[in-house]
């Protein structure tokens, strides 16, 4: 079997998870690798969550909020947006792809927008290949 | 040997020394304990040799403190023998607690290191080649030194721990305390993290706290900081908020940030993301430009918010190909 890369979804609850919820209702296609995960708001993504996520096995995590300017508790998203730069400066430190982590700003309306970047995330990982976390766990208490 | 006394060993591993001095910190309260325990073995002040406590039965000794991260076999070797021989042993420090300062090491490799150190490097001599291997052998006989490992290991990675004291060093106030609870059999729950606090150090820093808005970073170097007003708000990296107290707030008491040596506060995972969450939420600006800008001001985050947590953070290790 081909490998198809696993990524985790964090979407808010506001517009991002409905804008993936429309993307179903109009019964878009779209790869389904991406496995959502609602949060109030992508200003409670806490880094934690996205390292815990590659640790136990995600290849990619994918982090969708409101448009700048539309969050639903008015600065959720701008807290995201300061953290992004530093999490993927600090995911490159310790060797991950920083195509693995993504954030984008996907509104309730924008159900096509949510399908094209889950198929172009999952495009760009399956060419990236799994992610080298896992593999260096499983061997890295044996090979000291 | 049958005796009353307390039977003490304290070991070194992957370390600076500072955690050994940090016992001797205790002044004369050291002598209180020489005198009640025997200390068999501490390799910074005492006699007492691997094969001493070698030939040891198991569990003869009431107390081991392990400071150093394990970054060797031989770092290994001497925390499993202590495993054995001791009924209690407490990864003392910040670099037996979560790997330390030498944990840093985890975010490059073995080959670049020994490339650094042996072959590539302005002090060595041009086609240098030789780097140190486990075995050589001369005249027919086999040498060997101790195997230098992959990467950096905490304590708890390799023995089962049942303390762990933080702090680079742990606050003599603290030892003292610790040790007095040991000798009485006041103990916390195995595992539990004892000499701290459970509140953050912000909790105990006397700087006074307003909003924070962070407009530009300043390396300390940089600034003259207000000796009242939380440093964080002054634009200098402060771990304080992402660190544990129980130190005695000894760096930001006297205008040096705090670096995070006493580790997560409990219920934590990974101080470094911790840190990160805070620290760049509270930049002051909603445009991403400015942004990248203001966090240009942070060169090599990642080893400041791991400098002592690399090797318990959930990555652990840099996975670069």
């Amino acid at each position: 079997m081909s490998y198809e890369p696993k990524i985790v979804g964090f979407l808010c609850n506001w517009c991002s998870y409905t804008g993936a919820d429309l993307a179903g209702t109009s019964r878009i296609h779209y790869a389904p690798n991406v496995r959502i995960i609602r949060v109030m708001c992508c200003g409670r993504m806490d880094p934690t969550f996205v390292i815990k996520a590659l640790h136990d096995g995600a290849d990619g995590v994918l982090i969708c909020g409101c448009h700048p300017g539309d969050c639903h508790y008015s600065e959720g998203n701008y807290k995201m947006m300061r953290r992004y730069p530093l999490l993927k400066k600090m995911l490159a430190d310790y060797g991950i792809d920083e195509a693995r982590v993504r954030l984008e700003w996907v509104s309730a309306s924008e159900g096509q927008r949510f399908a094209d970047l889950a198929s172009d995330m999952a495009q760009r990982l399956r060419e990236l290949g799994p992610s080298p976390v896992q593999v260096a766990q499983a061997t890295d208490m044996a090979e000291r | 040997m049958a005796t009353d006394k307390l039977q003490i060993a304290l070991y070194w591993g992957a370390a600076c020394g500072g955690c050994d001095v940090s016992v001797l910190d205790t002044n004369e309260f050291i002598l209180d304990v020489a005198a009640a325990a025997d200390i068999r073995m501490w390799p910074i002040a005492v006699d007492g040799k691997y094969s001493d406590v070698e030939a040891m039965e198991d569990g003869e000794l009431d107390l081991a403190f392990y400071n150093g991260a394990v970054r060797n076999s031989e770092n290994e070797h001497i925390a499993q023998l202590l495993r054995r021989k001791s009924k209690t042993v407490v990864a003392y420090g910040s670099c037996a607690y979560m790997g330390g300062i030498p944990g840093l090491a985890n975010l490059t490799n073995r080959d670049k290191i020994l490339d650094t150190a042996y072959v590539h490097n302005a002090s060595i001599e041009t086609g240098n080649r030789v780097v140190p291997q486990p075995e050589t052998r001369v005249d027919g006989k086999v040498l060997e030194i101790p195997r230098f490992y992959r990467r950096v290991y905490r304590l708890d990675n390799v023995i089962d721990v049942d303390y762990y004291l933080p702090g680079c060093p742990p606050d003599a106030g603290q030892v003292k305390a610790v040790i007095l609870a040991i000798v009485k059999g006041e103990l916390p729950p195995k595992g539990s993290v004892v000499g701290a606090s459970d509140v953050a150090l912000c909790e105990d820093c006397p700087r006074t706290r307003g909003e924070k808005k962070i407009s530009r970073f300043y390396r300390p170097w940089e600034i003259l900081a207000d000796p009242d007003k939380c440093l964080l708000e002054q634009g200098i990296l402060c771990a304080g908020v992402a660190t544990r107290s129980g130190c005695g707030v000894r760096c930001p008491k006297s205008g040096i940030p705090c670096r995070g040596c006493y580790g997560p506060l409990p219920g934590v995972v990974d101080q470094g993301a911790k840190l990160l969450s805070a620290v760049s939420s509270v930049i002051d600006s909603k445009d991403p430009d400015e942004v990248d800008r203001i966090l240009e001001g942070l060169p090599d985050f990642t080893s400041i918010a791991y400098r002592y947590s690399v090797a318990s953070s959930l990555l652990q290790r840099s996975y670069q190909q």
